[in-house]
């Protein structure tokens, strides 16, 4: 008995052990990207085309005539967070259909993935899309958690992927192994967000006492940190740092427990539906009655005010700010309410159409057509003339991608002010700051 | 009889009490520290305290449901906390309408009880027809044959309310009667809404412990779950108590189903999953198959989850202690089964087997 225990154990013991040196890959992703850019290769030398052969790095997608231009997205378009990709695909949408759906005399032919914001959708949506040796580019992700778990897949298998929404520093930081050749973002790096919701409590409200909650995800930890740094450089004090999990609904004891250093306001940029039992029940926690409440742009949805009730009601968000009297902006606005309906549900849209945009011009850029129509993309070549991305006019200001796929300046920030409102369904808010 | 006692104690044993003495040692400790710190004020413990209570009474009306159905089949029903949740989200769309036409701010008392009548019924209905359609065929089969069917509905009905109501959040109406505080004395006070919950999880549990011990549908179920057999030959139908269990259950889990969302405001198609794993938890806590054990389980798991965090953790100096509020829960079932392998109230189980 005792013995049989023991090597039970030890089975136990290894198996575990044989789990983790699997990794989060796992072995059967890995062959799937084995598998795609064998694909891909293999497609780029068996090139019929007259005269064309690929000489670059990572290979070429060649499209024959007829054949579309095949682009992807991995968004969240399912469940509490689905307005955030609603609002992004919209946007790719959109985008295509400025260029009447053809490119190089090629249809463009959209698919993709819901990535359900987090790390497991990410990798799904990852796997699914490197197998496709088709894809020549991928929009997408929203969340950043998404994106750890995608990019290395995308990435080995030569795709580009713009993200219109990912935040996370570490995505673009050269230093970091979240960083991926390939990556690219049109969406505001954390260290300006966290930098000017700092600023923002500091300066402008004059508060000296904050408290920072995050919910264990990449995003909210790194902004919160920016913030909490920021903040903390100012002069500020920073009364507490919590998180909590994704799924918890009873946030008073979290509540509770940062009243004891009595902050004057609490900054929580997660998501929905934590977000909103956070806002709702600070309300109820005694100490925290008067307490200002900050979020970021994951809690920036139509959604977020219905949904959270009175609470929400003088609540501050930093979020992307694209200046709604500027007329490409307007002219934007006017083929959502036509192609789509209604507004767009979240606050990356304007980012998401950037992101489009540069990848289909950087595809017609590169580009090699055929005297039959068929045209052939290099990969790298794809992604060079991405990274070469300078002074591009979007509705987010003036893009110009650096050597780690940063392409946005943070010029298309601001802080807003939920009112009774949007409580009562109003949107967006209206800005209230901008740095 | 000596030489049979030391070979009981093995290696197993050994190692399992050492974890137990430690985790033990590290609470005490951290309990100690936290308090020595004086950051927290009483009135701030004792709100902590109040709403574990509260979050434990919902827990434990809806760990009821897996005790008393574990009690007469042996069977965990993992479908258990999408009754929960359709129970909630019908509820949902009574109160909205009533808040809507007004009739919730003139009659609140029963705009309150229509809602928990109608996510009562919601349950009560879904149970049933869960039991007739997919336990009942299967009454004979393996044990695990069952627990896979009520794995399935549970998705099933999860995704059945996806379908029909969609993803995003809803917002449960505020109703007026139960917002605010009510003063104890100096700075003590408790919200409406926490008496409230705890108040009618206490009745209900009351009524279900008279239910089953003074009724004869009760003592039926109660002998149903001793011994089936036996039961049908003194004349009890078998199949009409499991019904009648199911229901029980499930109209326990659908008035949770209100009061949950009476605290947290917030209606979707997967709020079922989470407070089903910390009642399955409870249930297991206090000994499954007693109904005493899974309310002291429901509610010493809702005060563990609530004060834990701060006093074991917050004194060692471990940042962010909130986010291990499920480990100090599941810490805790450990701990209880290291010590009591049959859960807190679980002996009365194991020697009516026995």
């Amino acid at each position: 008995m005792n013995k049989r225990l023991l090597a039970l154990l030890s089975l136990l013991a290894i198996a575990s052990m044989a789990l983790a040196a699997c990794g989060g890959g796992g072995a059967a992703t890995e062959a799937a990207t084995e598998a795609a850019t064998e694909a891909a290769t293999e497609a780029a030398t068996e090139a019929p085309a007259a005269g064309f052969e690929c000489t670059d790095a990572i290979g070429c997608v060649d499209i024959a005539p007829g054949d579309p231009i095949h682009i992807a997205y991995a968004l969240t378009v399912s469940g509490a967070t689905a307005s955030l990709g609603e609002d992004s695909k919209g946007a790719i949408e959109i985008a295509i259909a400025d260029r009447g759906g053809e490119l190089v005399g090629h249809p463009i032919e959209l698919t993709g993935e819901d990535t359900l914001c987090n790390a497991e959708g990410g990798q799904a949506a990852g796997t699914k899309i490197s197998a496709d040796a088709t894809i020549i580019g991928v929009i997408g992700t929203n969340c950043s958690s998404e994106a750890r778990a995608a990019m290395p897949l995308i990435s080995q298998a030569g795709m580009v992927m713009i993200s219109p929404s990912n935040t996370n520093p570490d995505l673009t930081d050269p230093t970091h192994s979240d960083h991926h050749p390939g990556y690219f973002r049109t969406a505001h790096n954390d260290l300006f967000q966290g930098r000017i919701a700092a600023e923002f409590a500091y300066n402008e409200l004059g508060l000296k006492k904050v408290a920072t909650i995050h919910d264990g995800s990449p995003y909210a930890e790194s902004l919160q940190r920016v913030f909490a740094e920021v903040f903390a450089e100012l002069g500020g004090e920073v009364t507490a740092q919590e998180a909590v999990n994704v799924g918890d609904t009873d946030m008073k004891p979290v509540l509770t427990s940062i009243a004891a250093g009595a902050p004057e306001l609490i900054y929580f940029p997660i998501f929905e539906p934590e977000g909103n039992l956070i806002a709702a029940q600070s309300k109820e926690v005694a100490g925290l009655e008067n307490v200002l409440l900050m979020g970021a742009d994951g809690l920036f949805a139509d959604t977020f005010p219905e949904a959270t009730g009175s609470a929400a009601s003088g609540m501050y968000l930093s979020g992307p700010y694209v200046d709604v009297n500027n007329e490409a902006y307007k002219a934007f606005l006017q083929k959502w309410a036509d192609q789509i309906g209604g507004v767009p549900p979240s606050g990356f849209h304007a980012h998401a159409y950037d992101a489009t945009n540069i990848l289909l011009n950087a595809i017609e850029e590169v580009a090699v057509v055929d005297a039959d129509g068929t045209v052939h993309i290099g990969r790298q070549a794809l992604r060079d003339a991405i990274y070469a991305v300078k002074g591009f006019a979007g509705l987010t200001g003036t893009l110009s991608c650096d050597e780690n796929g940063d392409c946005a300046t943070g010029e298309a920030l601001g802080v807003f002010q939920l009112s009774d409102a949007e409580v009562n369904g109003a949107w967006p808010p209206p800005v209230l700051w901008q740095p | 009889m000596q030489s049979y006692r030391i070979k009981k104690i093995n290696f197993t044993d050994v190692f399992m009490w050492v974890v137990g003495a430690a985790l033990l040692l590290l609470i005490v400790v951290g309990s100690f520290l936290t308090l020595q710190e004086e950051k927290y004020t009483a009135v701030q413990w004792f709100d902590l305290a109040v709403f574990g209570l509260a979050q434990g009474s919902v827990y434990a009306l809806i760990a009821l449901g897996y005790t008393l159905v574990y009690g007469i089949l042996r069977m965990i029903n993992f479908a258990h906390s999408e009754i929960f949740m359709s129970g909630a989200f019908i509820g949902y769309f009574a109160a909205s309408s009533m808040q809507k036409s007004g009739f919730m701010q003139e009659n609140p008392l029963l705009g309150i009880l229509i809602t928990f009548f109608v996510a009562m019924t919601t349950s009560t209905v879904l149970a049933v027809l869960l039991e007739r359609i997919a336990y009942r065929p299967l009454r004979g089969a393996p044990r695990l044959v069952p627990l896979i069917t009520a794995i399935g509905a549970s998705f099933f009905l999860q995704y059945v309310f996806r379908g029909l109501f969609g993803t995003h959040n809803r917002a449960y109406p505020e109703i007026e009667i139960i917002k605010g505080t009510v003063p104890i004395s100096g700075d003590f006070q408790i919200q409406k809404i926490q008496i409230v919950v705890i108040l009618a999880a206490a009745l209900m549990m009351a009524l279900l412990v008279l239910f089953v011990q003074y009724t004869k549908t009760g003592k039926a179920m109660r002998a149903v779950s001793e011994d089936k057999a036996v039961a049908a030959l003194m004349g009890i139908d078998v199949d009409k108590i499991i019904v009648n269990t199911f229901a029980l259950g499930a109209a326990l889990a659908g008035a949770a189903g209100v009061l949950y969302c009476f605290m947290f405001r917030i209606v979707t198609f997967y709020m079922g999953f989470i407070p089903g794993i910390k009642a399955f938890t409870a249930a297991v806590l206090g000994g499954i198959g007693n109904p005493a054990g899974a309310m002291l389980g429901g509610l010493f798991l809702g005060i563990f989850e609530s004060l834990g965090p701060t006093l074991f953790l917050d004194g060692l100096g471990i940042p962010a202690p909130y986010q291990l509020k499920d480990v100090i829960a599941f810490t805790m079932l450990v701990m209880v089964l290291i010590f009591r392998p049959t859960g807190i109230l679980g002996e009365r189980l194991s020697k009516t087997k026995a």
